[in-house]
């Protein structure tokens, strides 16, 4: 048997799915059950104390679930991945396995705003504090660290602000520090950018958004890249026998899988929230048409993003496709197949205005969710980020008037077509 | 050194077809790793043979002091030492007749791969032996880790 490296296509569709040995079944069974029959005493045993890879509980793993975690761990070149019930479930749960009380985390100010309130409320009661710097700035990601500094966060495209963060860079800060890189790369998927090329640690997902690719499916999922040493002495919780886990030292024992051994068999274990094997079917089989889609999108996204730049009731349009956008370089660095096919754009009428815009389209769906087949379009500013105050808002890159669009895969002429009905409404609007 | 030359899939895979191991450096400590590994060999259908002089019985196998107090032919000499030990395992992996000298995760040794290869050793460097058995022959995949394995063929139920 030789050895070939496949392409990005033939992964989408092969990887972590090859045909079930018991049955011949060529599609990814979906193995709805919740727990497994033990050979016998001593291979449950040996489960138990991860000496063997087995199955005995589908809150800690599933034959299904694995299927799509091994697909997006292939296609973005990690050691492994584990998946959970949502994308702010996975990254929780990424976050939970490598922080402890009195750690400090670095994020990215132009962050999803399930996001940053998940940092802000949460992280503080866990004792973590936190800070929050502009993701463009290195001297400021630089400025923000200090001793008790364990993470660096940041989205690959920033939602909905489009702010393409300079990944080398900010690895290489991280890295300085000893700290890892973890990045959500939700919104341009491992077609358009693979952070861990570019030196990121870790990479969460809202598989929900264009990995499902259908607006069908909750699910996340946390990709390791098993090169970060956790034995470099600032983080005990990973390396030092862990008392939750009869004394096992995670790193020492599983080496680049010791993060991934610990995420599932105590952070999963322990937080619980696991995906169900349909989803992860759901999920794994979205990702099969993958690169087709993320094709149509980006293609898509730059033909609606160079109309609404030519429209006069449209004041600005954040797309770093566009050349005179400030993240266009950058776009071209890591996104050299397209920048993504969610961004905003503002109406200088304001709040009253982004609202009539909406009520006036008939094919864009009103919704609070990206990265769907189908066009979707929201007002951050009464909706997915209503709980920030105005100064968060405008780190975030948000104006009261603010649209934001996730261009879907329909024909771009009807869509460019829904966007000139709504501004029409626009134009006789008090 | 460039370890690529140490990790191919077709030496790795041909080695794992060999059942006598003797695992040099083999802990009697179950939360080693090199436990773990000895374990999973002996769970998976090999003869594996502990090499550890400060213990008798490892695994409830004999353990010898030195590979060279083995009785019979041994297949795979499994290394979990400092690298500084391997060229003296070397030797005695040829002295013994062994197929493959095997090192373990972060034994990375130039001499002794070159004491191997140079006697007509299989020489496999920074690998892991249960990570490869899992990935080509096991579960690996049940676990959600990139195997890299893509095949339409249906596997053979063991």
């Amino acid at each position: 048997m030789s050895d070939r490296e496949f392409g990005f296509a033939t992964r989408t569709v092969h990887a972590g799915s090859r045909p079930d040995p018991a049955t011949g079944a060529r599609a990814l069974p979906i193995y709805q059950t919740t727990s497994y029959v033990f050979e016998d005493t001593d291979s449950a045993a040996a489960y138990f104390n991860l000496q063997e890879y087995g199955n005995t509980y589908s809150r800690i793993m599933n034959p299904t679930v694995a299927a799509f975690e091994e697909r997006v761990a292939n296609l973005d070149g990690g050691a492994g991945a584990v998946a959970f019930a949502s994308g702010l479930a996975a990254q929780s749960a990424a976050l939970f396995t490598l922080l402890r009380p009195g750690d400090h985390v670095v994020a990215s100010s132009a962050l999803y705003g399930g996001t940053i309130t998940q940092f802000k409320h949460v992280l503080g009661k866990l004792s973590v504090e936190l800070d929050f710097v502009d993701p463009d700035s290195l001297d400021a990601w630089r400025a923000a660290i200090r001793a008790e500094t364990k993470l660096l966060f940041a989205e690959t495209i920033g939602n909905p602000g489009c702010n393409v963060l300079d990944i080398e860079q900010v690895a290489a800060i991280a890295h300085e520090h000893e700290c890892p890189l973890m990045l959500d790369n939700t919104f341009a998927t491992p077609y358009l950018c693979r952070p861990l090329d570019w030196g990121a640690d870790i990479v969460v997902y809202s598989a929900t958004k264009f990995l499902g690719g259908h607006g069908t499916s909750l699910g996340g999922v946390v990709v390791d890249s098993g090169d970060f040493n956790w034995s470099n002495g600032r983080f005990p919780v990973i390396a030092d026998p862990s008392p939750a886990y009869h004394g096992l030292a995670f790193h020492e024992t599983f080496g680049m899988y010791g993060y991934l051994m610990k995420l599932r068999a105590e952070t999963l274990r322990d937080l619980g929230a696991a995906i169900s094997p349909f989803n992860a079917f759901l999920l794994a089989q979205g990702i099969e048409t993958l690169p087709l889609r993320m094709r149509q999108h980006v293609a898509n996204a730059q033909a609606v993003a160079e109309f609404l730049q030519t429209q006069a009731g449209v004041s600005r349009v954040g797309y770093p496709g566009l050349p005179d956008n400030p993240h266009h370089a950058l776009a071209g660095k890591y996104l050299p197949e397209g920048a993504g096919a969610v961004f905003c754009f503002d109406l200088p009428g304001g709040r009253e205005h982004g609202m009539k815009f909406i009520e006036a389209l008939s094919l864009f769906s009103h919704l609070a969710n990206v990265g769907d087949a189908k066009s979707l379009v929201i007002h951050p500013a009464s909706t997915t980020h209503r709980q920030l105050g105005d100064a968060e808002l405008t780190a975030a890159g948000i104006s009261p008037g603010t649209v934001r669009i996730s261009v879907g895969i329909e024909d771009a002429s009807d869509l460019i077509w829904d966007l000139q009905e709504g501004l029409n409404a626009l134009e006789n609007a008090p | 050194m460039n370890l690529a030359p140490y990790q191919q899939p077709d030496i790795i895979r041909q080695t794992l077809t060999r059942l006598r191991i003797a695992i040099v450096g083999l802990s009697a400590n179950d939360l080693r790793a090199s436990n773990f590994v000895g374990r999973y060999l002996l769970r998976n259908g090999y003869d594996v043979v502990p090499v550890n002089p400060r213990e008798t019985s490892i695994l409830g196998r004999k353990s010898y002091a030195s590979l060279s107090d083995i009785p019979g032919p041994v297949d795979t000499v499994d290394v979990f030492r400092h690298p500084d030990a391997v060229p003296d395992i070397a030797r005695d992996a040829v002295a013994i007749g062994a197929s493959c000298l095997w090192l373990q995760y972060g034994v990375i040794s130039q001499e002794g791969a070159d004491i191997a290869t140079t006697a007509g050793l299989a020489v496999v460097i920074d690998r892991c032996m249960k990570i490869e058995h899992a990935r080509y022959l096991g579960r690996m995949h049940w676990l959600g880790f990139n195997t890299g394995r893509i095949t339409a063929r249906r596997a053979k139920l063991v």
